[in-house]
């Protein structure tokens, strides 16, 4: 089935279509998606048959024969070439190159190309190799528009392709997971919204402009780690999906000392910064703004979590200083932010680091080029503060002791999994998005069963999103494990039981559940981020490119 | 954000204090994160591309002098090349680092240096020439003779170095140190004494390290 804008003419193979101009488009079809082959199944690591009817996947018919009889007969000369380049192993099945069959097996794919056609990020393989790939999908794209319409999406039996048309880019998503075309669109805005914090739409647009192949991997070299750690975190986390930002939990007396310190070190600073934030392994501690900007409205939360992306996660030995753009405040503008470890005394902790370490991580944006000496002068007030007190050590032990909670916490021995979003609380909060979820637990300790969980999410939340017919309670057993959603105008929540939960059974762990999370919100949440005053208020904020 | 070096502020028994600003510039991964980890940590470790600047401090405690090094390492990327003469502004030695396994990031230190002449007098500040990733001689590109040929022309010091197996990282910091030590005695005993030629103790130290 194609979804395409109102207007189009889908062309599945019985529509009327100038029957060349057909043929070619779901040959390159068949490229562009690689898709159903059996052979290409067989060679891949990660099995799934999670196909259940549900979920209003339509096969297309033509698209597995095509890939595996190899029609490209009466295709253009640029098709052929391209599948000769991406389709050599898996059509043979003699010599087939492992590596490649593994690739094409990838649960997702996420491309991003200039209007040139011209590869700029690949999630998984050297983008440089997929150039002819690519140039396929521009092809189409490019096809369909010369008809006055836009593709959106292709939803094969078991792969949905998405494309997203932003300003100069052209991002690709092939996913065999079970987000909605919806979701991996939104996934895309992310991936798009990214490269913005690096570049900003204006530089991306002016640099397009003076030469429209530019290669634009020459900017954004270095910026792929990012966008992985985007789109891994995305797999298996929350943020994404629910659009808020995780918290770490902490007691609240703690909470609310340090962030009493964040706040009087940031108002304290000449320039005050427009938004100070600690975070802990990507997880946020907690947030002060300026009174201008927390009065300016919700601080966007894919604003905040591109910035954790960013910078959140550890960034490495010494103090960073470096622009940023948040695309939701203002896509044309630099912030200047500033990261640094709190508390230089950490130990070593060799190997990957990444999400185990238990630094606490300051992050600053400032609106002015010069304030990198500012904004470590606030750094060591806070600091100072901190470590006086006894609260960095309070804080660095609370992090390193594992933060989190288990799924056993609220006591329902049922309940193995969850994500919470409360939509109500204090004002100073609804500013700030929020969600807790517990550490995942067996058997959701592999990857594979991570995946499958959050497939699983992906689809309830779909389907309780539904612009047709949105729900407020869906209750779905899945092969493995039972969930519930329930969605009402104070929360968001989404559980996953034991598979032998009755319905009634189901609702009254919820019910549970809701009443723990409200005696520990003060715990789970930051529920009082502080506003800040700063002499002189300035709204606008960022501060034009030079 | 440029801070003067302060000779004599702090005076430990007789020794000054001075506070020196040091840039790392060159291309894409050609190590000056892993050098500035190095010199200040004394470790390696394989590291993500940095974002936008990082800043170190090392004090350096020398029998004349106390030498604070601010270090600011940069990221390559071109994408921060419009921000970084903002890093650059008001250094007092730059560290020009390619990799000797990539001929192409020498000549990207090339223009470095070229970016660096236009906004420096020759007197203002120490430059020295750095390949480095020495560990990997094997896949060696870049003469060690060319880099050392292509620094006396242009009055640089020069070392070859490995962050990785900690080979000269230490020495090429001291070397500027030195160097930077020396010019601030010229200047003290002949202030007038301008544009004089950088080839002297410091450089021939370094030169004389790495072979």
């Amino acid at each position: 089935m194609m979804a395409a804008t109102p207007s189009s003419s889908p062309p599945r193979s019985g529509t009327p279509q100038p029957p060349d101009a057909a043929e070619t488009e779901l040959a390159v079809m068949a490229v562009a998606a690689s898709t159903s082959s059996p052979e290409c199944r067989q060679g891949g690591e990660e099995e799934e048959e999670e196909e259940e009817a549900a979920g209003g996947v339509v096969a297309a018919p033509t698209l597995s024969p095509e890939c595996q009889h190899g029609g490209e007969e009466e295709v253009t000369a640029a098709v052929t070439t391209a599948a000769a380049m991406t389709l050599p192993g898996c059509r043979r099945g003699a010599e087939e190159d492992v590596t490649a069959a593994g690739w094409r097996c990838r649960r997702k794919h996420v491309f991003v190309l200039s209007e040139a056609g011209k590869p700029i990020y690949s999630r998984h393989g050297n983008e440089e190799a997929l150039a002819a790939t690519m140039g396929v999908m521009m092809a189409l794209v490019s096809f369909i528009q010369s008809g006055g319409n836009a593709i959106r999406a292709i939803c094969s039996e078991d792969r949905t392709l998405v494309f997203e048309q932003r300003g100069p880019l052209l991002l690709v998503s092939v996913s065999r997971t079970r987000q909605s075309a919806a979701q991996l669109r939104r996934e895309l805005a992310f991936v798009h919204e990214q490269i913005l914090s690096l570049l900003t739409r204006g530089g991306i647009a002016r640099v397009f402009a003076r030469r429209r192949g530019y290669d634009l991997r020459r900017l954004l070299a270095g910026a792929e780690a990012v966008l992985d750690r985007l789109l891994s975190g995305a797999a298996a986390d929350g943020r994404l999906l629910l659009g808020a930002a995780r918290c770490l939990p902490l007691p609240a007396p703690l909470r609310r000392a340090v962030s009493g310190a964040l706040r009087r070190a940031a108002a304290a600073a000449v320039p005050a910064p427009a938004l100070a934030l600690l975070a802990a392994g990507g997880r946020l501690v907690t947030a002060a703004r300026q009174r201008a900007l927390a009065e300016g409205g919700q601080l966007c939360a894919s604003d905040l979590h591109l910035l954790l992306n960013l910078l959140g996660s550890g960034v490495g030995a010494g103090e960073v200083w470096t622009p940023v753009c948040l695309p939701h405040f203002n896509p044309d503008g630099y912030f200047y932010a500033y990261a640094a470890a709190l508390g230089e005394e950490e130990e070593e902790e060799g190997g990957t680091g990444g999400r185990t370490s238990g630094a606490v991580t300051l992050i600053l944006l400032s609106t002015e080029r010069e304030g990198f000496y500012a904004a470590a002068g606030c750094r060591r007030h806070l600091e100072d503060t901190l470590r006086v007190q006894g609260w960095l050590g309070e804080l660095a032990a609370a992090v390193r002791g594992g933060a989190g909670y288990g799924p056993s916490r609220p006591g329902a021995p049922e309940l193995r999994h969850f994500l919470y979003k409360p939509l109500e609380g204090p004002e100073e909060m609804q500013q700030l998005p929020q969600f807790t979820s517990p550490e995942l637990e067996d058997p959701y300790t592999s990857e594979e069963e991570q995946h499958r969980l959050f497939d699983l999410y992906h689809y309830l939340h779909s389907r309780v999103h539904s612009p047709h017919r949105p729900l407020r309670l869906l209750y779905h057993v899945a092969e493995k494990e039972t969930l519930l959603a329930w969605v009402t105008s104070k929360f968001e929540l989404y559980g996953c039981f034991s598979p032998l939960v009755t319905k009634a059974g189901a609702i009254g762990v919820l019910t549970k559940l809701l009443r723990w999370l409200k005696k520990e919100e003060d715990w789970l949440f930051i529920r009082y981020p502080p506003p800040y005053c700063a002499a002189p208020a300035r709204p606008e904020g960022a501060e034009a490119e030079g | 954000m440029a801070q003067e070096a302060m000779p004599g502020t702090f005076l430990e028994g007789i020794r000054p204090t001075y506070i020196y600003k040091v840039v790392l510039l060159g291309s894409t991964s050609v190590g000056k994160s892993s050098l500035a980890y190095r010199y200040v940590k004394n470790d390696f470790k394989e590291s993500l591309p940095t974002v936008g600047c990082s800043f170190f401090t090392q004090t350096l405690n020398l029998e004349v002098a106390t030498v604070k090094f601010e270090i600011w390492d940069t990221a390559g990327q071109e994408k921060y090349h419009s921000v970084c003469h903002l890093y650059y502004r008001g250094a007092h030695a730059a560290l020009l680092v390619y990799d000797i396994a990539n001929k192409e990031t020498l000549n990207r230190a090339k223009l470095w240096l070229r970016d660096l002449e236009k906004e420096f007098l020759p007197d203002e500040i120490v430059i020295a020439l750095v390949g480095n990733k020495m560990d990997l001689a094997a896949e060696r590109e870049v003469a060690t003779e060319e880099g050392e040929e292509f620094a006396r022309t242009k009055g640089l010091l020069f070392m070859e170095t490995s962050a990785k197996s900690n080979h000269q990282v230490n020495d090429i910091f001291m070397a500027i140190a030195q160097e930077l030590l020396q010019r601030e005695r010229q200047k003290a005993s002949a202030p007038s004494l301008h544009g004089r030629s950088t080839v002297d103790l410091g450089e021939s130290r370094a030169r004389t390290g790495c072979c």
